[in-house]
Formats: structure tokens, sequence, C-alpha cells
């Protein structure tokens, strides 16, 4: 008993450090929707089944090591070849388990990967290292951060850009992965709404430098907030008279000023921001190659919910993107001072 | 010793086995195989610092000890280097030694190609390794997924290096398994039936088997992606109507029979090693030898559970979660095969037996998460999380890497003449046995708590932070434990106890020969009566069930006496596998560099071939040409 002492504690200590660690923010064990709570019944059946498996199997051999150790003297043991009935037992009996854990394991499986009719269709495109989110149903297209209505099944088509990306929001359930010429398709539920810096995902398949800036946060709001926020998100950006100074200015360097971009492999090229970023409402729009900027300041997050939305880090990301995410596709712009704030200005007015 | 000297030809035979180039220009199967384990120890700390670069990146949130691309190169260089460099080719190392040793042969039915085997492996897995001189190694993954492989996401070169140097690897892999499919095939001693194989020279037969057919799949997409690369072709280029998903199918049809490829040989190990250490035969032979069979070919089946995520849609990712959990079985029957063998022994806790039985506790470990693995449907929430990170950890080093360290004690002596350090051994094997638990075991639970694998960085409150700094400090023991054991091999060889020919009391031919080895392996070849032969001539069970020592025993020392050894031939020394090999090799590394490079490398490899084809096995010699009839072709 003395000698458990120190084992006690150090067990103690280790579930202290569980138990104080923070929320645990992707955890599997969480699940706020119906395809994740599904997949945990699978999984809480596995390892209860595994859970037998190894406290039956590993004290077993350590007793026969202990039990049967060789002593001074020992006589040769029996030299037994094999018992039939016993490998035909051992042979079977893990069939049967298998047998009885596919059938939960395959009917979820219909489940979680064949979404509901009526589903609340949202398309997703992975980009190095973004995401795109657009609601064909609502006409919306916006980027990193996604919302849905609690309590209704959201179907989405998966698709990238470039290389292969993975979609996947543990709380609400598993992944699926984003590939170039193929629509995945998956869908997740929200059973309630989400804490305000919503649910955390990440990008799940190794794609390049800032794979794991890749990230995105799931708001899951109740019908009401939702309808809000789709009203909101259809309003193009505002008009030059109804910004600040400043802003408007920014708008205008926005939408017109050729700067000197500078990318991540050291080409240097004539660049606008409205080249590769949409806000609705300006003379040119529709660019997809970065993230759709129309209501960037409602978001809570900058660069694939990577960082706070907030000035500061808006200025530090013109200022150099690279050094804020590694190989990012964004050029330098190489702005003055003047401008980087004048377009932060702007940038913060798009609510 | 046959040791004329060749007429005429560019280079005149080697005619020393000793010094340098002794060993150089050898065919000998025994120091082909102590290279391959020396070379393949050298990888694995390689591969193992690049482990401990990923490790004190990760030791806690946000670190910056490498930047995000020197990250992705680490993890990427680590896979490829531990599993094409060290784990597979200590196992092929193992071949060489042991095999003909069990199965009564002189060497391996091509002992020049097999020297060419080596070679070919030393300078692909130089090539391999080579972008870290230019700091451009491949970071895309060992898995590779197109088109992040592709020129327009990795333009350097790391993957020209990755792409040739498997190429070049894989013709070192397929030449070694023909040469032990032929060997095991037509080398067996009288009597040897396949039904009295020793376990080991078993899962060398299909491991070698699953070699010659899973590497061709594997050179058909590399060279399908060096087209990408080199000459615009469009196999994996998406945005030119190429399929990525191509690549992943093709890759993992290979990559599963691979995953095989690595346990399998570790699975012979320790058929060899429990049953010699519990004085017992192994229990279930055939069970033993038909599910190792059965693995194999099931291999074949389950590569999509890799791609469970990719979208195959319902019915095909069921077929293959069925499948995948079908697997469990014959590995099952395998575990309680090994166990029900220690159930009553007679067990001697040597190093290489704690060895085996740690590999048995975290094989069970490892098959376990992989059968929740095969749960596709829970699963999707696994993919990708370091709970895979912590089941291939626990299936191939608490696996493959444990009973090849099991392979190293128990047969250290046999080769070398001296016994390992026991007491080191134990001290060793704990410590080695504690780190990989504290450095994978926490990975589970980082994985379910939803870590993703292959990020260089991660924020400090998602609650990963301490079961990493835990992982780190656990990877750093098993470092260390891996040093010691470094420690101990040097030292022992160099001033280990003298070994006798049978130092475990063991069951099978090779300890029926003096230890270390003579170069010619057995004075007389052996007539196999039985199964675990050896033991069977020093045992003999009685009616009344109890065995006992036969008297005089397992003497085959007399019988030397009568063999005149000097009139045993086996195969000379030659230049031609190195030339050849240089050759390979060059041709493969002027694609990366510069194609005059490779038209040199042909040049040479054709001098070599041409060299090869016209050199005799054995120098015409007089003196013994009367004993033509035991020369090994």
């Amino acid at each position: 008993m003395i000698r458990a002492i120190p084992l006690l504690i150090l067990g103690s200590m280790l579930m202290l450090s569980v138990g104080c660690t923070p929320e645990h923010l992707m955890s599997t064990f969480d699940p706020l929707g119906p395809v994740a709570a599904e997949q945990k019944m699978v999984w809480d059946f596995v390892f209860w089944a595994m859970a037998v498996v190894f406290v039956t199997v590993l004290p077993m051999l350590l007793y026969m090591t202990l039990k049967f150790k060789r002593k001074e003297g020992d006589p040769i043991p029996p030299q037994t070849h094999g018992h039939r009935n016993l490998e035909i037992a051992w042979t079977v009996l893990p069939i049967l388990v298998l047998a009885v854990a596919a059938v939960p394991t395959l009917n979820v499986l219909k489940y979680v990967l064949e979404p509901p009719a009526g589903s609340m269709q949202v398309n997703v495109t992975g980009h190095q290292w973004w995401w795109e989110f657009e609601y064909p149903e609502l006409g919306i297209r916006t980027a990193n951060e996604l919302y849905i209505p609690v309590g209704k099944p959201v179907q989405f088509n998966l698709q990238a850009k470039d290389v292969i990306h993975s979609f996947w929001v543990p709380k609400l359930g598993g992944k699926q992965d984003a590939i170039p010429t193929r629509t995945n398709v998956m869908w997740y539920q929200a059973d309630v709404t989400s804490p305000p810096e919503g649910f955390y995902g990440q990008c799940m398949e190794f794609c390049g430098t800032s794979h794991a800036n890749m990230r995105l946060r799931v708001h899951a709001v109740e019908s009401d907030a939702f309808d809000i926020w789709v009203q909101a998100q259809k309003e193009p950006g505002p008009v030059a008279e109804d910004l600040s100074e400043l802003a408007a200015e920014g708008r205008d360097y926005f939408e017109n000023m050729d700067f000197t971009a500078t990318y991540a492999d050291g080409a240097v090229s004539k660049q606008r921001c409205v080249y590769c970023h949409t806000v609705d409402g300006l003379g040119i729009s529709g660019a997809r190659t970065g993230p759709n900027l129309t209501h960037v300041a409602s978001r809570r997050t900058l660069l694939s919910a990577l960082v706070t939305n907030n000035s500061e880090n808006l200025t530090s990301w013109l200022d150099n993107p690279q050094a804020m995410k590694p190989g990012s596709r964004m050029p330098n712009p190489t702005l003055t001072d003047a401008q980087t704030v004048a377009l932060v200005e702007y940038l913060q007015s798009l609510k | 010793m046959a040791t004329g000297t060749r007429t005429g030809g560019i280079l005149a035979r080697p005619t020393s086995m000793e010094g340098v180039w002794g060993w150089v220009t050898t065919v000998d199967a025994k120091r082909i195989g102590m290279m391959y384990i020396t070379t393949s120890i050298l990888f694995f700390l390689w591969g193992g610092i690049q482990a401990l670069v990923v490790r004190t990146q990760l030791s806690y949130p946000g670190a910056e000890f490498v930047s995000p691309d020197t990250y992705n190169s680490m993890f990427t260089m680590h896979a490829l280097t531990m599993i094409f460099l060290a784990i597979m080719p200590m196992s092929v190392g193992f071949f060489n030694l042991i095999v003909p040793l069990q199965i009564g042969a002189r060497d391996v039915a091509f002992p020049r190609m097999n020297a060419l085997s080596y070679w070919v492996y030393l300078f692909g897995g130089l090539l391999l390794s080579m972008g870290w001189l230019f700091g451009e190694a491949a970071s895309s993954g060992w898995f590779a997924y197109a088109p992040l492989t592709e020129s327009a996401y990795a333009a350097d070169r790391g993957m020209d290096f990755y792409v040739l140097g498997l190429l070049v690897l894989g013709t070192s892999s397929m030449a070694g398994a023909f040469n032990f499919i032929v060997t095991i095939i037509n080398l067996r001693a009288p009597g040897l039936t396949w039904f009295k194989l020793p376990v080991f020279v078993w899962m060398t037969f299909i491991t070698s088997i699953l070699l010659v057919t899973a590497f061709p799949v594997i050179t058909v997409a590399l060279i399908e992606l060096m087209f990408d690369r080199y000459l615009g072709a469009n196999f994996f280029v998406a945005a030119q109507g190429g399929d990525p998903l191509l690549w992943q199918h093709l890759f993992w049809v290979f990559g599963h029979p691979e995953v095989y490829i690595l346990i399998l040989p570790a699975m012979g190990i320790v058929s060899e090693v429990l049953p010699t250490f519990a004085r017992k035969p192994l229990f279930g032979y055939p069970v033993i030898v038909f599910s190792g069979i059965i693995i194999g070919v099931m291999g074949w089946m389950v590569w999509s559970h890799h791609m469970f995520t990719v979208g195959l849609g319902t019915v095909a990712v069921g077929v293959f979660t069925v499948t995948t959990m079908l697997i469990a079985v014959p590995t099952g029957v395998k575990v309680f095969s090994w166990m029900a063998t220690m159930w009553k022994g007679s067990i001697a806790l040597t190093t290489a037996n704690l060895y085996a039985i740690g590999f048995i506790a975290l094989f069970v470990i490892g098959g376990l998460s992989g059968v929740s693995h095969s749960m596709s449907s829970s699963d999707f929430q696994q993919q990708d999380t370091y709970y895979v990170v912590a089941h291939i950890h626990y299936v191939l080093f608490g696996g493959s890497i444990m009973a090849l360290f099991s392979g190293l004690y128990y047969w250290f002596p046999k080769f070398t003449g001296r016994m390992m350090n026991e007491r080191y051994g134990k001290i060793q094997f704990f410590l080695l046995f504690i780190g990989m638990n504290i450095a994978f075991g926490p990975m589970h639970w980082v994985g379910m708590d939803g870590m993703p694998r292959r990020i260089y960085t991660y924020t400090s409150n998602m609650g990963w932070d301490f079961w990493n700094m835990v992982s780190t400090l656990g990877a750093f023991l098993l470092g260390f434990s891996i040093l010691l054991l470094l420690h101990n091999l040097v030292r022992s060889f160099k001033k280990g106890e003298i070994a006798d020919a049978d130092p475990w009391d063991g069951r099978t031919l090779e300890w029926s020969i003096p230890s270390p080895v003579p170069h010619y392996n057995f004075a007389r070849i052996p007539n196999v009566v039985s199964r675990d032969d050896w033991w069977a001539r020093k045992y003999v069970t009685g009616e009344d069930g109890v065995t006992h020592p036969i008297p005089q025993g397992g003497a085959y020392a007399e019988n030397e006496e009568d063999v005149d050894v000097h009139s045993i031939h086996l195969p000379d020394p030659s230049y031609w596998p190195l030339v050849t090999a240089i050759g390979l090799a060059l041709m493969g590394g002027g694609v990366v560099f510069h194609l005059a490079i490779s038209i040199v490398g042909a040049l040479i490899m054709l001098v070599g071939i041409y060299g090869w084809a016209f050199e005799p096995v054995n120098e015409p010699d007089e003196e013994h040409e009367e004993h033509e009839e035991q020369v090994i072709n």
C-alpha cells in the first residue's frame, strides 16, 4: 500500500491537469449535434468492447510472464503444439464480436453520410489556407465563419480550389475531404446554440505550409437570429457617402489603388485589392481568389479564424501577411502607413 | 577459399575477404545482413532526430523552434526515413542473416544480386535524404497526396528527391524480395518441408511476395508523378482534369500491403524468440502460418480504409469497413497463439524475450485502436487526428521496432560471437518501454480531444498543452534509451562475454553451428527431420510426456571434423554489384540534377551488368574442381 502512494499522487495530479485544462474546444467527447452523437455512440461501443479486451489480455500477459518465469532447476515444460478447439474458439469468437459491432457501425455510416432531404445547402470551398462558404439558396457568400440555424440539418457540398482540404467541426460531427475535381457531401446539425466564439473547426488534410493555420468557426444561432444575419449579409458594402472621410479614402484605395504586391514565392506584380477580394457594391466585384470581405467586420476572427478581428491585427496583417500566416497567398501590399490606416478603417466599417 | 584472378575484363576479380574492400565486394549474406542492419540503425538515428525536432516544436503551443516549412519536411522525412530506410532494411538485414541459416543453406540464391540490393538501398536512401543538403527535403507528407505534390504547389526539388529516391529504393526491395522467394523455395535443406519451416522464414516468404506485388503499384504512381512534374503530364493535376484520387488509390494499394511488409517480419521474429525462451514449441504453428498468409492476402482488400473521408460513397466505405474489421481476426489469432506459447512455459526473461513480450503488449494496444479505426462511421472523428499517430506508433514502434530490437538481442551472439550485456539491456528495455508509452500513449487522448496531425503549431486554449509536453518528454526518454542500446551494441561487440554456439538453448538450425557463424554456414548440410529440428536433436519427450535432454545430443561439432571445410565452394566476391548500383543511383539522381549525370549513370550501369553477366560465380580453381557439386548458384 505504501508503495502505491506516489502512484496515487501522480495519478491524481494527472487527473487534475486534465480537469484543469481549458474548454476542450475540439473534443470529440462533447457531441452537440445528432451526427456527432451517433458517432460518439459507435465510439463508446467500440471503446468498451476494446477496453474489455485490454483489461483481460494485458494483465493476463503480465500474470503469465511472472507466473511462468523460469526458476533454477525447473524441468522442461510439456511440449504442447496446439489445441484445436481452443484455436477454433479464438477464431470464431472475435468474428462474432465483430459481426455484432458491424451492425451499429454500418447503420450509423449510412446515417452520417447521407444528408436528410430538405437540408439547408452550403457550398464549402477549401483554399490554401481559408474556407469559402456559399449559401446557394440565400445568395450569400462569406468566409471562414459559418452561420447555421440551430436544429436544422445543413448539407455541405465540399469542393477545393487548389489542393485537398478536409472540413471538420468536431462538436458537430466527423470530417469529409474537400478534393479538387469532386464534390463531396456531408451534413451537420447543431442541437444547441454555440458560445459567442462559435464551434471550433480546422482543416484536417495536410495542405501545405500553413495547414496548421487553416481554421474555421461555426456559429449556431436560433432561427430568428439566423434570419437577421442573412438579411444583414445580403446588404452590399457601404457607399462612400455613408463612410467617415478616412474610411471613404480606404474604400477608394481598396477599389482603385494599384500597389506593388510581393508574393510568398518572391514574385512581384501590380495588384488591386478588388482583383482578389469582393465587396459587393463596388465597381468591380465577384473576385473569389481571396475571401469575400463584404461583411468582414461582422466576423469575430481574421485569417481563417486565426486571430481576433480588430484593427491591430488587421494592421499587422496588411503590414506583412507572411509574418502572421506563413506561406499565405495574400501578397505583401507594401503600403504606406497612411494607406494602411485608411484601409483598416474602411475594412472595419464593413459590418 | 577460391581466390583466382580474373583474366581480362575491366576490373580484376577481388581476391581478398579481408579489410574494407572485403566488405565492399562481399556477396556473403551474413556480411550483407550486418551491413543492412548497421546502415538501418544509422538511418533510424537520423529518423529519430527528425522525430525529436517535431516533438520539440510541439512541446508547447506557439513554439518557434523551426519554421513551418522545416517542420513539414521533418515529419515527412521522419516517416520516409523510418519506413523505407530503417524498419524495412532492418527486416531485410534479418532475412539475410537468418533465413539461410534456418533453412540450412550456405547463402542466398543470388548472392551478387543480394549485394546489389544492399548498395542500391544505401544509395537510394542517400538520394531520398539528399534534399536536406539543399534545404529542399520533401515536405508534402510521406503519402504525398496530389495535387499538393505537383509543381504548382511543390516547386522545389523536395518531391523530386522523393520520387527518384523511392524509385531507386524500390529496385532494391524488389531484387531482395525475389532473392528470398527463390532462396526459400529452392535452397531448403533436405527434409525441410514447408510445414517444418521456422515461422520467421514463412513470414520472410510472405513479406517478399507482398514486396514484389506491392512495389510495382507505387512505381507506376511515382513514374506518373515524375511525368507530371518533368514532362507536364496531367495524371494528378486537378486543374487540367487529372484525378487526385487516382494517386491515393495507387498509393494505398501499395501502402497497406506495405504496413504488413513492416509488421510480418516482426511477427516472425517474435514467433522465434517466444518459443525459445518459453522452452515450448510455438502454439498452433499451422494457424500462425495460415493467419500470416491470410493477413498477406487481406492486406490487399483494405486499402481504402486510409481513404474513408474522400467521398467513396456509403457502399464502398461500408465494404472496406467490414474487410478492415475482419483483419483483426487473423491478427488476434496470432496474439492468442503467442500467449498460449508462453502458457505453462518456462519463461526466461532475457532482454530479447522482454522485447518480444513488450511487443505483444504494445501490439495489442495498437491493434485495439486499429479496430476502432475500422469503424468508419466513428473514424470520421478520428481520421487525421493524433489518435491515428498514436495508433501507428503503437503498431510500428511498439510492434515492428520492438520486435526488431528483440531480434538484435537474440541473434547478436550468433553473428558476433559475443553476448550483449543483459543488465544494460534490461535497463535499456524498461526505459524504452516506459518512454514509448509516455511519448505515444497521451496521443490517443489529444487525438480524441481534436488535435490534428501534421500541424506545426497550436493555440493554448485547446487543452492539448499538458499532454504534448508529456509526449515530448517521453520522446526524449525514448531517445535516451536508444543511445543506451547503441552503447550496448558497440560495447558488446568489442568486449562482450564470449558466446557459445547455442547460448539460448535454441530450437532452430542457426543454433546448431558455431558462433560467430563460419563463412560456409554449415560444414555439412543438415538433414532435417522435424520442425524445431535443433531442439529435437537435443531433447526427447518420453512416453510419459516428460521431456529430457538426449545425452551427447545436438553435437554437430564432431561431424565437422570429417568435413574438409576448404573444399566448400562459395561465390567469390565481386565488384559488379557495387558498380551497377552506383550506375543505377546516378541514373536516378541525374533526373533531379542534370540529365548528363543520368546518361553517365546508365553507361556505368550497363558496364556493371555486362561485367556481371560474364563473370563466373566462382573463378575456376583447379585444386577443387572435383567438388563442383557443392557450388551454390
